[in-house]
């Protein structure tokens, strides 16, 4: 290739002579950094300096700026280093990097005690702010619902049905399987423990109550939260990112209405759908780990299911399901209205979407529990 | 290689068909691109402008046909003359296509604390330059993609597209959003920089002021093919019915005076 740049250092009484040649290029530019480096030490030694340049074959925006660096450094109060031999060609590059002032510096933030306790204050803030922006949203909502049932023509039905279909038709094959799985795997463990007082039949009131009241619910509350509500943030924060929720905005749309209701409708219809089928498929498994693995009788295990559990348990957790999500759904949409401009922020707000839609789902659960103790259920 | 080869073209398109499902975009195309000029390369909007620069940069496959940049064919290279090469050229993307999570400053220097072994201070030095020769002010630095204007933003990316000085720039529509005194800058820009750095740049635009000011040949692309290639001046004389609305329609006989 090109034969690698070169800097002469010539003393000779008052006057130094630095002769540059060869590639001053962006590919030597690591090599070239260290012979301006090494000639700056001379600094101030000489009162006559020039920088001679005829030799040199080519030249870019690294060499031009790293002579440039050197006549600067050479230059001290009334003393200025002269550049010789310039080539018309690279005249003006000269001039344009001639035209830079020193970088302004990077401002790295030092650690101190007041920084943490900043940083403490507004996290604690942050929470509250959390907090109101979920309420804040809710209201929006119900204030948009109200609107749309006093006004039915404004409701948008294909938007809603296509959200349906993505959130709870969809998800139909996955949450059967994983609800399947885990009736399999607690009716197992139920067995594997309760044989020991020879209570076996017992794991079907265990599994018949675990499942209707707390787990099928709370399973598929959590499954949605992290598949549709992280789609909802990311959605809403990629449309908020290209502006495009400003525009619905400037043509007198609400994107509330637009938007966010058809989705938290969607989620509020489907988590109960699928929560049932979910009741279903968890039992259906834990009936036949019960029969292949227990030896409990499918007629034995019906009946005895009977007997354990009633109705309400099977009303506490379909009960608790739309309220779940419109939780999860709220939480989607805050966050994805908080996205800001740039990618690491829509990761950053879907990932918090769904940690504080699960969140919010177990606090409601916990909530939920308290009520029903209290109510009898 | 084939024998016909000139060595002052430094990007080679010969015979390139690129096909999206069952729509032909590019059929059959040929193009010369010289060493140290500007090529303005026009067309009307869909006609596959972009698609052509982006298959040239290899983003898009295409069916059939024969690429060489810098003499070499990027389809039979291997991936270290591929890098050798992709170290050679810059590209600006038509939205600026700017990281959106690294601020102004590390966007500028992300190629070259990649590819060179430079201090900190020098990359912030080069930086600046770059900032500068772009016309934007040096406090940009620090603020980020999404806090910039559209004309900014092209700036910012053309910045970053010189940041390894590459002998061969790809310019996807660089003045569309700017204003007319910015876009003329722009088009100065250009030409100084490509005086300066025997640049190669190639130009797809639809600005006629930069044809005219910055652009040292134009193409002209249609129906999937360079329909016109030459100096202003062939074009205007073209008795094409596209280029003779292009060039002498309203618009253009204002910038023609």
């Amino acid at each position: 290739m090109k034969s690698g740049p070169t800097l002469e250092r010539n003393a000779q009484g008052d006057a130094l002579m630095l002769r540059a040649s060869g590639a001053w290029t962006a590919s030597f530019a690591p090599s070239l950094e260290k012979l301006v480096a090494e000639a700056e030490k001379l600094a101030g030694s000489k009162p006559d300096v020039s920088i001679d340049v005829s030799e040199i074959s080519k030249l870019d925006t690294f060499g031009a700026w790293l002579i440039e660096r050197l006549r600067r450094s050479f230059t001290r109060g009334t003393v200025e280093a002269k550049v010789d031999g310039l080539s018309a060609t690279y005249a003006s590059l000269v001039d344009e990097v001639r035209r830079v002032t020193p970088a302004p510096d990077d401002e790295a933030a030092a650690v101190t005690v007041a920084g943490m306790l900043d940083q403490i204050g507004r996290t604690v803030a942050g929470v509250f702010g959390t907090i109101a922006a979920l309420i804040d949203m809710l209201g929006a909502v119900i204030v948009a619902s109200a609107r749309v049932f006093l006004h039915p023509r404004s409701f948008r039905l294909t938007s809603t049905v296509h959200h349906l279909e993505q959130v709870c038709w969809r998800a139909v094959p996955i949450i059967v399987l994983i609800t399947f799985l885990i009736g399999c795997i607690i009716a197992q463990q139920g067995i594997f423990h309760f044989r020991r007082f020879g209570a076996d039949i017992f794991v079907v009131d265990m599994l018949g109550v675990l499942v209707l009241r707390e787990i099928g619910v709370l399973l598929v509350a959590i499954m949605i939260a992290g598949r549709s509500g992280s789609a909802y943030t990311a959605e809403l924060g990629s449309m908020k990112m290209r502006e495009e929720i400003d525009a619905l905005r400037t043509m007198g749309f609400d994107p509330i209405e637009v938007l966010i209701l058809p989705r938290m409708l969607a989620l509020v219809i489907a988590l109960p759908i699928l929560a049932f089928l979910g009741d279903i498929a968890a039992l259906y498994g834990g009936g036949l780990v019960a029969w292949l693995y227990g030896g409990v009788q499918p007629e034995a295990f019906l009946l005895r299911l009977r007997d354990a559990i009633s109705i309400d348990h099977f009303k506490v957790g379909l009960l608790k399901a739309p309220v779940m999500a419109a939780v999860i759904g709220i939480v989607a949409c805050v966050e994805g209205l908080a996205v800001q401009g740039s990618a690491e922020s829509l990761g950053r707000h879907t990932t918090s979407s769904v940690v504080k839609g699960i969140f919010f789902v177990i606090v409601m659960d916990g909530v939920f529990a308290i009520f029903f103790a209290a109510v009898g259920m | 290689m084939t024998v016909e080869q000139s060595p002052d073209a430094i990007i080679r398109v010969r015979d390139v068909t690129v096909q999206f499902g069952r729509t032909r975009v590019l059929d059959g195309l040929d193009l010369d691109v010289k060493r140290g000029e500007i090529l303005g390369f026009v067309g009307p909007s869909g006609a596959g402008k972009s698609v052509l620069t982006r298959t040239i940069i290899g983003l898009v496959p295409k069916l059939s046909g024969n690429i060489e940049v810098f003499g070499v064919d990027l389809d039979a290279a291997d991936s270290a003359t591929r890098r050798s090469i992709e170290r050679r050229w810059g590209v600006l993307f038509q939205q600026g296509a700017l990281f959106s999570s690294l601020s102004v400053r590390q966007n500028i220097q992300f190629p070259a604390r990649e590819y060179l072994k430079v201090s900190q201070r020098l990359l912030d030095e080069i930086m600046v330059a770059k900032l500068v020769m772009v016309g934007l002010k040096p406090e940009v630095a620090d603020r980020f993609p999404s806090e910039l204007s559209g004309g900014m933003i092209k700036r910012v990316a053309l910045a970053r597209a010189l940041a390894l000085d590459p002998e061969l720039v790809f310019l996807d529509e660089p003045t569309s959003g700017l204003d007319p005194i910015g876009a003329g800058d722009f088009d100065e820009l250009v030409r100084t920089l490509q005086r300066t750095l025997g640049l190669t740049v190639f130009m797809v635009t639809h600005d006629l002021d930069s044809l005219h000011t910055a652009c040292d040949r134009i193409a002209v692309l249609g129906d999937g093919k360079v329909i016109a290639a030459g100096s202003m001046a062939d074009m205007q004389a073209s008795e094409h019915p596209w280029l003779r609305q292009y060039f002498h329609g309203k618009r253009a006989r204002a910038v023609m005076g």
